[in-house]
């Protein structure tokens, strides 16, 4: 499904953001990327869709070449990849209805945008998702008038609007207190494998990482120094991503006791209060 | 020991520094009003004429008073002309302002077309809407479409500068995230710039319309129409007491201009 | 579930606008159009004349060029003149404005006549434009630099009183208070409490408008009242274009000059 190939970004700072990655996800699973500040996280998801040019190396997206298209052709791309924010990015003094459906912009000509004129299998689905992200009758809500975690449930829904064949979240909870941030995480690992979309998902909490993710990837200095399953992060593991620290009480021990998916009902009971 | 003293701080700490300013301005006001003391810099003021300011002040107020409405109709006409210039040189301008204000704001264009727009904002904001007047008096004739023109291009840089400050200074995200979803320029304009920016616009807009409505009594004194013409004439005729009432009228409308834009302004959120 | 069923469960109408939000909307578009049309019709403007406009101004660029360099020796007099009118200007109105605007703020005027009085000198001095004022000035001083100056000061009192007034009413209370209690009187609470504070701003606006005198100074002389604007306007009558243009780069330059002057100082005071 996502195929990367030697990806390497120098910045015209002569900053080696990346220095050569290869990952390859061919399952509908999460992935999340742990490392520390500069290690290159937010540079390797804006290389994806290209936000920030790479300047080498090959990113495949099912079979497309993202790296070699057109300017045209790299926006249809885009609406193929959701893309999530940690400072959530809503247009603030647009409603969440206008803020789900900029997901389909992509798809309607600029006349219907301007008009707010969206097919109505779009606009159903729009009220679905709000109701799936725990939204429900919010979509007259201006996005300035909302509470962190409800800007991100709704950027969660504009990203999923697109029926993305991949999510591309950067920092998703990095902004949200500790208890909305587990409900975010929740809802967005749910909601991935649900529509079985992949997801890259980059995360500096390892503790939330190792809880939710099904795969992670450990970047430091701009090449990948671990890729394995949850379980298998150890204190050796951090130590080489991280450098050295006392990692004993980060690690957990059952990372199976997150429940991806299975305990709904407290799910709808977090997200109302969210 | 001897007795410590306290000197209150100044602005220029250096007391050379200080004093020399002071030296020197004392040094430029003698040089530029004493007539011909050094040639180039001195003024050429003729101060006996200027002495006899104050009894033709005198003699202009005393005919000045009391203010002559009689011409109310001549007056009416100016004033109307001054108002409908005023306000369809905002429309234009507000119209001609978004392209250039997109054009001049570096996160939405590549750099030639961002130098492009801030040249041209810097060279209708440097010269004076008077200069801008007289060339469209040159090429159009004397009336009002000159003085339209002028408030036009006079707004189009006021506006356009403020907007291309607004969109430099939108937080990047909210641009970044609906690149992201695969949107077009003009999409990016209607669904992240426009709604952020329609706000501060509109309340700028009509700030320029109360000074095109200032802006617009004198752009008629080079013959651009408008009160100003009215006022000129009334000048160079001597017709002191119907110039006085012209002045009070532009005052009032003015005050009214004013007023009229704080309260739209205050309703927009 | 069937497309039906999805429908049935989640609304497929949306509208941005309830059907009145959007009445008064298309009710304000036609509103301004109409007003903006209005305003040109009653204006009479003869639009034949855009026919051959960019005709007229490629002409007028066309002679324009190239500019007579050697005028340059004779406006170096006018332009020192101007930048004198702007500067001499703006000392008179630095002299005049700090008691109009002690007078104008709430909590240094005497009494409420006089700050009637204040608010009435600031709201005149900049209803008038500054070329206004030079029309009188010009009848009382006849033409020449004099009549500028005054008219310069005459605009400028009301735009720095203004904002050295509004910044007055914005100061610390409690030290003009501190002053008073030590049984100082009414000047000395002036000097010690209330100009200090305002010092900066007082610096700040005066540089600053003399950065916009400079630009006014520039047309002064279409109305007689001295600087570069005189030999412009009779260039222009004259059709000496190439001389013109010579003047606009100069004035281009002196503006720019006065810009930067401008900008740095109040970069430094503050």
């Amino acid at each position: 499904m996502l195929s990367i190939t030697d990806l390497v970004k120098v910045y015209p700072s002569g900053e080696r953001a990346l220095g050569g990655v290869n990952l390859h996800i061919d399952q509908p699973q999460v992935v999340a990327v742990i490392g520390s500040s500069g290690a290159g996280k937010s540079t390797l998801i804006r290389c994806i869709n290209r936000l920030v040019e790479p300047t080498s190396g090959r990113v495949l997206l099912k079979d497309t070449d993202v790296t070699t298209l057109s300017r045209r052709a790299l926006r249809r791309a885009r609406r193929r990849m959701g893309m999530i924010f940690q400072e959530y990015n809503l247009v603030e003094r647009l409603t969440v209805m206008e803020n789900v459906l900029s997901g389909r912009l992509g798809y309607v000509s600029s006349w219907q945008a301007y008009r707010r004129k969206y097919p109505p299998k779009d606009i159903s689905r729009a009220f679905e998702l709000l109701k799936r992200v725990g939204l429900d009758g919010y979509h007259n809500t201006r996005a300035d008038a909302l509470s962190g975690g409800q800007r991100q449930r709704v950027g969660i829904a504009r990203a999923l609007m697109q029926q993305p064949d991949l999510l591309l979240v950067d920092e998703p909870t990095a902004s949200l207190d500790p208890k909305t941030a587990r409900q975010i995480m929740r809802l967005l690992c749910e909601l991935a494998h649900e529509q079985g979309t992949p997801a890259v998902v980059n995360i500096h909490d390892v503790h939330l990482a190792q809880g939710f993710a099904d795969r992670i990837v450990g970047l430091a200095d701009g090449v990948i120094a671990f890729d394995g399953a949850a379980d298998e992060l150890t204190p050796a593991v951090l130590n080489d991503i991280y450098g050295e620290e006392d990692w004993s009480k980060t690690i957990q021990k059952t990372p199976a006791d997150q429940g991806k998916g299975k305990n709904r009902g407290t799910l709808e009971r977090e997200s109302a209060a969210g | 020991m001897s007795a410590r003293v306290w000197r209150p701080p100044k602005l220029i700490v250096n007391p050379w520094v200080r004093y020399g300013l002071l030296f020197m301005v004392a040094v430029y006001l003698v040089c530029s009003l004493t007539p011909e003391l050094v040639p180039l810099v001195s003024l050429n003021i003729d101060w006996t004429r200027a002495g006899q300011g104050l009894p033709r002040a005198a003699d202009m107020f005393s005919r000045m008073f009391p203010p002559d409405f009689s011409r109310w109709e001549l007056l009416y006409k100016g004033v109307r002309e001054s108002v409908q210039m005023a306000l369809a040189a905002s429309f234009f301008g507000m119209l001609l302002s978004i392209p250039l204000g997109l054009i001049a704001a570096r996160n939405l264009v590549p750099l030639p077309v961002y130098l492009f727009g801030r040249a041209l904002l810097g060279i209708s904001r440097t010269f004076h809407e008077v200069i801008i007047a007289i060339f469209f008096v040159k090429i159009f004739g004397f009336g009002p479409l000159a003085g339209v023109l002028t408030l036009v291009v006079a707004s189009m840089s006021f506006i356009g500068k403020m907007l291309a400050e607004d969109i430099e200074n939108m937080p990047p995200g909210q641009l970044e995230a609906i690149k992201a979803t695969g949107a077009s320029f003009p999409k990016i304009l209607l669904y992240a710039v426009q709604p952020q920016m329609l706000p501060r616009y509109l309340g700028v807009s009509i700030y320029r319309l109360d000074a095109n409505i200032r802006h617009s009594t004198v752009v008629g004194i080079v013959g651009a129409g408008g009160v100003g013409q009215v006022l000129a004439a009334s000048f160079s005729r001597y017709d002191y007491d119907f110039s006085l009432a012209i002045l009070i009228t532009i005052v009032v409308l003015v005050f009214v201009g004013e007023f009229f834009s704080n309260w739209v302004r205050a309703r927009l959120r | 579930m069937t497309p039906e069923d999805h429908a049935r469960k989640y609304p497929d109408v949306w509208k941005r606008f309830t059907p009145k939000e959007t009445l008064v909307r298309y009710a304000w578009f036609i509103g301004i159009v109409f007003v903006a049309i209005w305003s040109l019709k009653r204006l009479e403007i003869p639009w034949f004349y855009f026919l051959d406009a960019h005709e007229q101004a490629a002409d007028l660029v066309t002679r324009m060029v190239p500019p007579y360099w050697e005028f340059f020796t004779d406006i170096t007099g006018p332009l020192i003149e101007t930048i004198h009118i702007a500067t001499l200007g703006t000392v008179i109105t630095l002299l005049f404005a700090l008691p109009i605007a002690f007078l104008a703020a709430r909590n240094t005027t005497p009494n409420a006549a006089t700050w009637f009085v204040g608010r009435f000198i600031l709201v005149t001095s900049r209803s008038v434009n500054t070329v206004v004022w030079g029309l009188i000035f010009v009848a009382i001083f006849g033409p020449g630099p004099m009549a500028g100056i005054w008219s310069i000061a005459a605009r400028s009192i009301g735009f720095v009183g203004k904002l050295i007034a509004e910044s007055i009413e914005e100061i610390d209370r409690g030290t003009a208070e501190a002053i008073e209690a030590t049984g100082a009187s009414r000047l000395q609470v002036l000097m010690v409490g209330v100009i200090p504070q305002v010092l900066p701003v007082i610096y700040g606006t005066v540089v600053y408008r003399w950065d916009i005198n400079i630009r006014e100074s520039t047309v002064l002389g279409f109305v007689g009242a001295g600087g570069i604007g005189i030999i412009l306007y009779s260039s222009i009558n004259q059709f000496a274009w190439q001389e013109v243009s010579v003047m606009l780069i100069a004035v281009f330059g002196i503006v720019l000059i006065s810009e930067l002057v401008s900008a740095t100082v109040r970069k430094r005071i503050t």
